[in-house]
Formats: C-alpha cells, structure tokens, sequence
C-alpha cells in the first residue's frame, strides 16, 4: 500500500514538473501552449543521448536536457508567441500544435519510431538496489527522481517568491500591460518564463526516461496531455494548485490500477480536467471564477 | 422569366460543377484515383462540418475527431449488431453523433473560449482511451473487422465508382444543407457571436443555445462522414479517430481557410491531394500538416480563402437581394416577377 503511494508520488512529481512548466507559461503570457509534451519527449532524447554518447552521468543528462529544451523553449516562444502577438489566441494554439507534430515526427526521423532503452550499469543498479524507510522500501531510483522533482519544485518557488526576478515574472503574470509600463522587459519575461516552463518539461522527460528507461517518439503525447490536465485542474496560474493537482493525479492514476481499473487509468486526468472545468473552472483553489486568456 | 428558371440560370455555374463531378469519373480507369476522390469527400464533409464551429460561431474545437469516430462505431455496430439496413444505419449513426455532441456540449459551451477548447480536447482523448478499452464493445484496439458494404434495397455497392456517387451525394447535401442554413436567420446569428458575442446576446441572440445547436450539427455531419468511412474502408480502429485526425481537420480549415464554404473544401481537397500526389510524402504526411498549421497562422492567419464569402452565382439572374428587401419592408408590396 504504502509502496503503491510511493509510486503514485513518484509518477505525480513527474506530472507536478510538467503541469508547472504549463502554468508558469499560461501565468505569464495567459496563453496555452501544445508543444509541451514533446518538449519533454525531446528532453528524454536529450537525457538519452547524453548517456548513450557522450559521458554517462544522470546529473550530466539533466544538464544537457535543461539546456536543449530551454532553447527550444525560446524557439517555440519565438515562432508561436513572440511573431504572433497581437493575434487571438486560436492562431498560437495552432502553431504550437503544429510544432507539436513536427518535433514528434522529426524525432521518428532521427531515433526511429521503435522503442529504445539504455544500457547503463548504475541504472540497473539504482533500480534493483532498495533502502528501507520505516518499513517502506523505496528503490534507489524512486528515491532520486522524488529528489530531484522536489529540489527543482522548492528552488522555482525560491526563484518566484524570494527573488527580485521572480517578483518581476509575478508583476508580469498579474498585469503585463502594468508591468510593460514600469520598466519591465516584458518580451524578455515572457521568454524566460517559456524557457523556465521548457527546463521543467525536459527534466521531467529525463527524469521518467530513466525510471522506466523507455524511449519512444509518442512518449510525450499521453503525458503533455496530462500534465496539462493537472494544470487545468490546479487552476492554470497557481503553482502550487499544480504541483497538488499533479500529484493527486499520480496517486490516483497508481490506485486505479491497484484496484484493477487499469483500462480506467489514462483516463483518471481528463476525467478530473473536465469535472473541473464543469464545476469550478477556476481550479482548485482558486474560486469559481476561470482566468481569462489572451486575445480570448 | 419564371422565378424558377431564373435561380437555376443564376446557380448554373455550381450545376455545371456538380456536373461535371457526377460526369467525368466513369471514364476514370484508374481504381485508386477513386479512391482519393473519394477520400477528398470525407474530410469535405469532415472540413465543412468543423467550419461550422470554428469558423461561424468562432468557436475552436479540437475534438472533432470524436464525433467523426462516434459515427463511424455507431454506424458499424447498428448494422453488424442490431441487423439495420445501410440507409437507417447512416442517419441513425450521424443522430448518434448528434446526441453525444449534445451531452457534450451541453455542460461545456458556458465555458469561455480556451476552457472548451480544452473540454473538447479531453472528451476526443476520452473517447479514444474507452474505444481502447472497452473490449466488449469496440474490441479494443484491433478494431472492428469486416464491416459490410452499403446496401440499398437489398443492393449492395460493391464497386468504387459507386463508393465515390455516394460521397458525391453526401457532400452536396451536406454543402447545400449548410449553405442554407448559414444564409437564414440561424447562420446570421451563428456569424453574430463570433463577432462579438456581447453584442449578440445584448441584441437577443439566444448565445448558449444557438452554440449548442451548431455543436450538435457539426457532430451530425462528422458522425455522417464516419458512417460512410466505416462502410467504404470496412474496418474501423481507434487509431483513426485519435486527436491526431481533428489536428488534420484543423490544418485543413488553416489551409483553406474558414467562415465560407469555399474555405474547408479547398483546405480538404488540397491537404489529401499533397501526400497522395508526392509519393515520397507519404512517410512525411505528418510533417505536411504540421508545416501547414505554422506556415499559414505566421504568413496568412485567415487562410488561402478566408475572410470573404465567395459566390459563382451569376449576378445578371440573381433577384435575391431584391426580393429580400421587399420582404424586409411591409409596406412594400411585394413585386410579380
């Protein structure tokens, strides 16, 4: 029981990792993005590649996720938001989900549609080897991939709450126009946040890439959609309403499958999406009242 | 000039078209040229049907998909299990269709702009992962096998040249139905709320309920369009109906271009045209698509033909607006042709 809960906050950590990225872009610049998934997939690649190829070293492949899916951050930013302004918000929805299919299609080109995995000795180590907390065995590899989320989950919260940066990012995300007016570089806001939001999506690939240590071109697909979800039900600006949201999904999603209701599991987010979206769009926690978004 | 004469004149370029469509095929020899043609006419139905959503009432669904397949489920399980005849299982399905767009669009339309955009998007994944699952019913993902073909009257169609008759009629009663539609009081209210929702409602418009009813009918001509699908490829697997096939729609009606009729036709026609034209695109299709959404919402935001209504009637026949604005005024009586 206790080991399904873990499993359930180690798949909802991932979740909580994704859904922030979505709500720190939809925070900043109220508008969504749909090439979020397969920003994670290319971060998994990333993570994959740098082990396969270069140096086999997870940190090493965290680094080398962040860096790769920040840029392409900036280069969705760029193309679906920078160049498209003053359009509704329809015309960007539609260029992500173009580059969504893109990046999806590019990366069957380069790695192949098949499924691939690592062969790395300290992964299987990490995954075999287990310690015992109270009772509850916990595997080497749950332990880093919970680390590794909640480190990343408190040093965003440090960077949006304790930092001068961060109180710029949250002026922009309450009142850019405001903002714009003050002095603030809101072009410069806006792609930082995308790249802020991307670096979470790509750690996250990394991060179920070696938990699973599966990697294919669709990975992202499921998983976007889901993370969004959490998103949608944390309420879309609220970060800690995603980090619970994502969560809550994860345990839930595990449960499903404990109580053998495993054709019910992919279904458990979209079905809480919608039940929010029904009865309090406004997410969880933050009243009935959804936020608007741009050029809506 | 009898009024009737008159309207057939001024129509006589669309007639022309139909005809020339209904003529030329018999001489085409070639098996799977039918079939794309055939194929064009789906997502034309497909398209027009979307159209009505996105590019009428402005409201953007990317879940369209799931009423394409509701149809085309429906559609194979009303004749492989209840044993009814094609021609009540084609607009049984497509009522199908209709109600599950109902009950979706019921609880979501109140929801503003991106929140039912996403709505849509969540029942199109939820369809898919319960036509997954639900072994009993849909068999899973192997699909459902060996659907027969149509049949009238005990008649079956057996060959392409009839699959591609049948299409032609259903598209051009899905185009009239719709061009019809759009052109009364039902598509000047649809085209108000897209203008502007507040000033419509402010003016009497019923918003709520006429989103609901363009949602209902765009999910009857896509279930149409998936009972036809279902019958003419006879196999039917969720795979078809993922949420890849309504970003295939949305390409279409980007390409195209939408809130005319001219629009999501070319968008369809063009957008099967490509991948089949250049074979070496086949294994690319996606990136196609894909191309095309970035492409045109960074160069060409309203699409190819977008943001104008087109027309062939030939205005030297055409009375409409006379006899529309004698009908407006009371006091006028109206003129004897």
């Amino acid at each position: 029981m206790f080991e399904q809960l873990i499993n359930g906050l180690t798949q909802g950590g991932v979740y909580a990792l994704l859904a922030l990225g979505f709500t720190m872009i939809f925070g900043t610049l109220r508008m969504v993005t749909f090439a979020h998934g397969e920003v994670y997939m290319i971060g998994a690649y990333m993570g994959f590649e740098m082990v396969r190829l270069l140096y086999p070293s997870l940190a090493l492949a965290l680094v080398a996720a962040m860096a790769a899916t920040a840029l392409l951050g900036l280069l969705i930013e760029l193309l679906a938001f920078h160049f498209l302004r003053d359009a509704p918000h329809v015309t960007s929805l539609l260029v992500t989900i173009g580059i969504s299919i893109l990046l999806v299609n590019l990366a069957q080109l380069i790695w192949g549609p098949e499924t691939q995995s690592i062969n790395y000795a300290l992964l299987d180590k990490m995954a075999y080897g287990e310690i015992s907390l109270g009772g509850v065995y916990i595997s080497y590899l749950q332990l880093s991939v919970l680390g590794v989320t909640v480190l990343l989950m408190v040093l965003l919260f440090l960077l949006i709450n304790k930092t001068k940066l961060g109180m710029v990012i949250r002026a922009t995300a309450q009142d850019y126009e405001a903002a714009y007016a003050m002095g603030v570089k809101v072009n410069r806001i806006f792609a930082l946040a995308f790249a802020i939001g991307s670096m979470l999506g790509g750690v996250a690939g990394v991060l179920v890439g070696i938990y699973y240590n599966l990697f294919y071109p669709t990975m992202g697909q499921l998983y976007g959609l889901k993370a969004f979800s959490a998103s949608v039900v944390g309420g879309l600006t609220s970060l800690p309403g995603a980090v619970v949201a994502g969560l809550m999904i994860g345990v839930v999603e595990t449960f499903s499958v404990e109580f053998g209701a495993s054709g019910l599991r992919h279904m458990v987010s979209f079905i809480f999406m919608i039940l929010i979206l029904i009865f309090r769009p406004g997410g969880l926690f933050s009243g009935k009242e959804p936020i608007q978004a741009r050029g809506d | 000039m009898r009024p009737l004469t008159r309207g057939l004149l001024a129509n006589s370029p669309y007639l022309l078209l139909v005809g020339v469509l209904a003529a030329v095929p018999p001489f085409i020899t070639n098996q799977y040229h039918l079939q794309v043609l055939t194929f064009i006419g789906i997502y034309i139905i497909l398209a027009q049907s979307l159209n009505l959503l996105n590019g009428y009432v402005g409201l953007l669904s990317i879940g369209h998909a799931a009423f394409y397949g509701v149809g085309a489920y429906a559609s194979a399980k009303l004749v492989m299990d209840l044993h009814l005849p094609f021609l009540l299982a084609m607009p049984g399905a497509a009522l199908v269709a209709a109600g599950v767009g109902y009950l979706i669009a019921k609880p979501t339309l109140h929801l503003s702009g991106i929140y039912m955009t996403l709505a849509t998007l969540g029942f199109n994944i939820i369809f898919f992962l319960i036509l997954q699952n639900w072994m009993s019913f849909t068999n899973g993902p192997l699909g459902i096998m060996d659907i027969p073909p149509p049949s009238f009257f005990g008649r079956e169609i057996g060959s392409r040249l009839g699959y591609y008759y049948l299409i032609l009629a259903l598209v051009i009663l899905t185009m009239v139905s719709l061009q019809r539609l759009i052109s009364c009081r039902f598509g000047r209210a649809l085209i108000a709320i897209r203008e502007d929702e507040l000033a419509a409602e402010a003016m009497g418009v019923h918003t709520t309920r006429y989103k609901i009813q363009a949602f209902v009918l765009a999910a009857f001509f896509a279930g149409l369009a998936g009972s036809f699908y279902a019958h003419f490829v006879k196999f039917v697997s969720p795979d078809s109906f993922y949420i890849y096939e309504s970003f295939i729609l949305l390409a279409m009606l980007a390409f195209g271009g939408q809130g005319n009729l001219a629009g999501p036709l070319v968008g369809a026609a063009v957008l099967v045209l490509i991948p089949e034209a250049f074979r070496f695109l086949q294994e690319y299709r996606m990136f196609v698509y894909g191309g095309v959404l970035i492409v045109m919402m960074l160069v060409r935001r309203q699409g190819l033909l977008g943001g104008r209504v087109y027309s062939l009637r030939l205005p030297f026949f055409d009375d409409r607006e006379r006899k529309v604005y004698a009908r407006g005024d009371k006091f006028l009586p109206l003129e004897e042709e």
